[in-house]
Order: structure tokens, then C-alpha cells, then sequence
């Protein structure tokens, strides 16, 4: 929808560390308006506590990172909700509100937020349900769901404000095949028909190849970015061992007779 | 979603109605999330008042709109079908056409999805209710059974049993405790004592506030306010634990590999219990009659009288029968919070509610088992 061109977020001089130890060294990148923009790695290289960090979870070791020209890592009180309000996160395992019905966990933060009335509150709900396939499941409690309805759900309550930045940590991880593309569908029909920038965290090849426009591939030795770009350029040129391996769903052997040929 | 940044109008609406009963409201400015509420009134209210034969919407004058602004057309045209009148939406945008088309009207036009189920009368509430107590009632000496039948096993082979697991439990169920149960037994004796000096001493009879003290923790006191504040403390925690493992399926993987729940997990916690009440019980007894040695004492009483008291009153088949019950009182207390924690549903206020019914069912069942013991000990003559 719009020129795709201007940064959304800019993460400037990035450093996480849990204690003294070092989990992300020094990394810097953009996200552009309207994209989808994937970031991955392999487990434990610190993609979900980058997550943490930029929807203001976790305080960085250093670093900035700015969300439509304010800096998450240093806004506080009103200025900190009015940034968070701008954004939707869907957690990985749905986070939904056990105690409420799926309709009112979505209604929560227009109830909190708006002065919508109670009807107003109920369509709005209702169409972010609908939005993401769950119509019909409103009056149903988090318990009742499978793992991909939990998942839309929580996708359709981080929605419930209408942000332009949703995060999504790992959407597909736990889904069979068929219900993990059509989430994937479901991510690009929101980005292209709605405008919303996603930022997703994944390691589910197929995803990635479906939905990404751009990713960044985090290390766990160089705890920096290894690769950044579009994943099938990536697949067929990067000249990174550990990059070839991931994108190809390699162990070392099988890469190292693949060379040698 | 494009420039949030740029400079918005606030929304507002305009009704102007022709004379062949058509509603025209013209929107305009900034539909979003914390505006449209603001119109939202309005609209409708324009709308229910002149109860027109067609309403026209006029969205040209809309300078940005996200779902709920499309929510806001949505239910202006859901009201004016209800009625069966007619409805146009002109001048909408290119790009908020596309997210009005976005959403399924006839979806939304139908009534939420399967609401509540139909209440029952009172016959059936009654019958469900009495049911549900039966098989509560089952479920309990189902599970009595097996942890009866885990212990014998297990003092037929005590080199099966998991003693790593039993010390770690008496340690947290017995020696971490140990300073609530002489905080609350010394300050129950206390109280106890003072109370009862008062009107003792109308009658010149406070020397047997030892008698009376050294009676009832030995028999009673002891024993239940030990038993009470280990099954709160205790108890919950063993709810907790099983009712976590549950949700984690935890329970279900150990039923996988062969491994008897009840063996592995709760027989270690009732030989524990079984281990450290008693143990618990005197210190309790102990911490109740230096309370009451206290009050004695700020009464000019000396030391060695009321030892001497108490040991003519208080005799050791009546401290051996207190000790007893808490063998059972043990037993219910681990029992029951296992039970609890096992029998945990799904849902983040499970483990919470299992803890609750663990140290409430405690707490009854202790009563009740105190209550019998008290008769059979009377007849015994105890």
C-alpha cells in the first residue's frame, strides 16, 4: 500500500545480555513499512529475546531501538503505552486469557482504550474474529481450542487495535502442514490487504520461503546478524556454511559432500 | 495503513434527510480505534430517530479509516436491514472499499456463535449434584485404596521405595515448618492459658491452668494445630506441585513408561508425612506448654511447680494417644493434597483451585477424623 521505502523500526547498536552473558553482540537493522520481515536462526540464537527487547520487554545492554521515530528502550509511562498501543505482539503459545472467553480476550484492549461502547466493542471483535477464520468461536473459552485456533486468536487480539506493527513469535511453531500454510496465507492476506508490518520469528523453513520479503539470520557463535536479505536469494547464493545448512535443512556431512562434488 | 503521523481532522457526522425518507449521513475526518467511538452515538442515534427508508452513507469526505471505522459502517447497515430498509455506501476510497469488501457481511449479520447451554431445572440440578458428591465419594476411597495398597508395598520393600524423594519432602514438610508450629503452638498455649486464668482465679484455682494446658495439647491442641497449619502449608504445596504436573502432562508421561503415579509420586510424600507429623506434634506439645509455662510463671508460680503439675496430670498414654491420630492426620494431608493436585483440570486457575479444595478437604476430613477418635478414645477410657 505504501511506498515500502521508509524504516518503521531502526534497531541502532544492539547488545542483549542476560547477566554477563552475551546473547546479541552489537546488531544493527531496519524494518520497512508494509514488509514482512522475518528474523531466524537456529535455537538458542537469541531470536526470541531480540523480540523481547524491541516490544520493550527487556531493557538492552546497549543500543536503541526506535518505533516511528521513538525509542522503546527509553520511553516511559504515558509515552511507553502510546508506543506499545501502535503495536500487536502474538505470543508463541497464544497467551489468551484463560478465565476469558475468546471474544473478550480480543475486546480487552478496546475496553481499556477506547471509549467505544459495548456494542461497538462487540463488532469490532467480532470482525477481528472473523478476520482471522474464527468466526463462530467467540463465546468459546482459550481451553476449548486447538493449537491453530489458539494462534489465530491471539493473532486477531494483538490486531484488536488496528497496529501498524505486528510481531509474531514463532506463528507456526506446533501446527500441522495444512493449518501452518494457512497461517502463513493468512499473514500475507493482513500485510497486503491491511498495510501492517510484520516482524516474525521463525525457524519453520516453508514459512519463511512463503511470507518473508526480508529476513535476518541470527548466529549463535558470532551472536551477530550472519545474513540478512531475501531467504531464496540466500538459499542459492550465500557462500556461508551456516547459512547453506540452514536453508537447505543440512547436517555438516551432507554439506561437506555436497562441496566436494 | 499509511501516515498515521499527518494532521487528522476529528471525525464528525452530518444528517440531513430528504423529504422521500432518505437518511444521508455524511462522514468525515479520522476513523480509528480511539475516534470512532465518539461518532459512534451519534450516528446511530440519527439513525434510530429518523427511522428512514434508505440510508445513504457518504464516505467521501474520510480521510483515514481502519476497522473500526468499517465496524462503525457495518452496523449502521446491520441496523437499517434489521428494520428493512435500504442502504448505499458512496464516495468510500479506493483503499477503505477494499477493507470495507474485506469483512463478511453475512457473517457478521448472523447472531454470535453457540451461546450458553440452556439452564436445567431443579430436579435435574439436584440429581447432577448428588451424582457429582457419589462420585467424589468414590474417587476418594478409590484412591485411599491405592495409596493404602503403595504403602504395604512399600514396607514389604523398602529398597523400592524412593528415599531421595522422601528426605526431600520431610526436609520441606517437616524441618522448614518447624518455626511456624512453635510460633502458632506457643502462642495458642499462651492465649489458652491466659484465658482460662481469669476465671480460675475467681475460685483460687490457677495452678490447674497447667493441668488444663498439658491435657488439651496432649490430647487435642497439639495435634490439630500441628496437623492445621502443616496441611495449610503442606498440604497446598503437594496441590500445587501434582496439579502443575498435570497441566504439564507431567502424569501422563509416568503413566506412559509404566510408572503407577500413586507409587512414584505420592507414596514418598505420605511416608514422609508419616515420618515428620508426629515429630512435628511434639515439638508443638512442647512450644504449647511453654506457652503456658509463661503465664503460670507471670502468675508468682515457680518453675518446678509447674512441672511438677503437669507431669502428675499429663501421663504418656494420653501423649501417645494424640501422636497417634497424627499418623492419620498425615496421611489425609498427603493424601488429599496429591488427590487434589491429580484430579487438577486444565486452565490457569486449576492449580490455584486444587490448592484450595486440598487444604479445605483437609481440614474436614481432619475434623471429622478427630471427631472419632475422640469417641473411641472415650470409650476406651483415654
Amino acid at each position: 500500500m505504501s511506498d515500502g521505502k521508509e524504516a518503521i523500526i531502526e534497531v541502532k547498536d544492539f547488545t542483549a545480555k542476560y547477566g554477563d552473558v552475551v546473547i546479541i553482540d552489537d546488531i544493527s537493522f531496519e524494518v520497512l513499512r508494509g514488509e514482512i520481515f522475518v528474523i531466524l536462526g537456529g535455537s538458542g540464537c537469541g531470536k526470541s529475546t531480540l523480540l523481547k527487547h524491541m516490544i520493550g520487554l527487556y531493557k538492552p545492554a546497549r543500543g536503541n531501538i526506535i518505533i516511528k521515530g521513538e525509542d522503546i528502550t527509553k520511553a516511559e509511562g504515558r509515552d511507553r503505552i502510546d508506543l506499545l498501543k501502535q503495536i500487536g505482539v502474538a505470543y508463541q503459545l497464544g497467551a489468551l486469557f484463560g478465565s476469558m472467553t475468546v471474544l473478550e480476550n480480543v475486546m480487552l484492549p478496546l475496553e481499556e482504550y477506547t471509549d467505544l461502547s459495548r456494542d461497538a466493542r462487540h463488532l469490532i471483535g467480532r470482525m477481528k474474529l472473523e478476520l482471522v477464520g474464527l468466526d463462530g468461536s467467540e463465546e468459546k473459552m482459550p481451553s476449548e481450542l486447538s493449537g491453530g485456533m489458539i494462534k489465530r486468536a491471539a493473532l486477531a487480539r494483538a490486531m484488536a487495535l488496528d497496529p501498524e506493527v505486528l510481531f509474531l513469535d514463532e506463528p507456526s511453531a506446533g501446527l500441522d502442514p495444512i493449518t501452518s500454510a494457512e497461517l502463513d496465507q493468512l499473514i500475507i492476506q493482513l500485510s497486503r490487504s491491511l498495510g501492517v508490518t510484520f516482524v516474525v520469528v521463525t525457524h519453520e523453513l516453508n514459512s519463511i520461503y512463503t511470507i518473508a520479503d526480508r529476513v535476518i539470520m541470527l548466529d549463535k557463535s558470532t551472536k551477530n546478524i550472519i545474513a540478512a536479505g531475501n531467504p531464496e536469494y540466500l538459499r542459492d547464493h550465500s557462500t556461508i556454511p551456516v547459512v547453506q545448512k540452514f536453508f537447505r535443512r543440512q547436517t555438516d556431512a551432507q554439506l561437506g559432500a555436497q562441496n566436494q562434488r | 495503513m499509511k501516515d498515521h503521523d499527518a494532521a487528522f481532522s476529528p471525525p464528525s457526522v452530518e444528517a440531513s434527510k430528504d423529504p422521500d425518507s432518505t437518511l444521508v449521513l455524511k462522514i468525515k475526518g479520522r476513523l480509528d480505534v480511539y475516534s470512532t467511538g465518539k461518532i459512534w452515538k451519534d450516528s446511530s442515534f440519527e439513525l434510530e430517530k429518523s427511522n428512514p427508508r434508505k440510508l445513504v452513507i457518504d464516505g467521501e469526505g474520510i480521510e483515514y479509516c481502519d476497522a473500526s471505522g468499517i465496524a462503525l459502517l457495518i452496523e449502521l447497515r446491520l441496523i437499517q436491514e434489521k428494520k428493512g430498509g435500504g442502504f448505499e455506501l458512496r464516495g468510500l476510497s479506493e483503499d477503505n472499499e477494499k477493507l470495507y469488501k474485506l469483512f463478511n457481511f453475512g457473517l457478521l449479520s448472523k447472531p454470535e456463535g453457540p451461546g450458553k447451554p440452556p439452564s436445567r431445572n431443579i430436579v435435574e440440578r439436584v440429581g447432577e449434584t448428588s451424582w457429582e458428591m457419589l462420585e467424589e465419594l468414590r474417587v476418594h476411597i478409590y484412591f485411599t485404596g491405592r495409596v493404602t495398597v503403595g504403602l504395604f508395598a512399600a514396607a514389604l520393600n523398602p529398597f523400592k521405595i524412593r528415599w531421595k524423594e522422601v528426605f526431600v519432602t520431610c526436609e520441606k514438610f517437616g524441618a522448614n515448618s518447624l518455626f511456624i508450629i512453635a510460633l502458632v503452638n506457643f502462642l495458642v498455649g499462651l492465649v489458652i492459658a491466659f484465658q482460662s486464668a481469669i476465671p480460675m482465679q475467681q475460685y483460687g484455682a490457677q495452678i490447674f491452668v497447667a493441668d488444663l494446658i498439658v491435657i488439651a495439647y496432649f490430647k487435642e491442641l497439639g495435634p490439630l494445630m500441628t496437623a492445621f497449619v502443616v496441611n495449610g502449608r503442606s498440604g497446598s504445596a503437594f496441590a500445587a506441585e501434582l496439579g502443575t504436573m498435570k497441566v504439564n502432562e507431567e502424569l501422563d508421561a509416568l503413566d506412559t513408561m509404566g510408572l503407577d503415579p500413586v507409587n512414584f509420586l505420592v507414596v514418598p510424600k505420605v511416608i514422609a508425612a508419616i515420618f515428620m507429623l508426629p515429630l512435628l506434634t511434639v515439638f508443638g506439645n512442647l512450644f504449647g506448654l511453654l506457652g503456658g509455662l509463661v503465664v503460670i510463671l507471670s502468675m508468682g508460680y515457680t518453675f518446678t511447680t509447674y512441672i511438677n503439675q503437669i507431669t502428675a496430670s499429663g501421663t504418656y498414654v494420653m501423649l501417645l494417644a494424640g501422636l497417634f491420630k497424627t499418623l492419620f492426620f498425615a496421611v489425609l494431608i498427603a493424601g488429599v493434597g496429591c488427590l487434589s493436585g491429580m484430579r487438577a483440570s486444565r486452565g490457569p486457575s486449576a492449580v490455584g483451585d486444587a490448592a484450595t479444595t486440598a487444604v479445605v478437604t483437609g481440614i474436614i476430613l481432619m475434623i471429622v477424623v478427630d471427631g472419632i477418635f475422640g469417641v473411641i478414645y472415650y470409650i476406651l477410657g483415654i
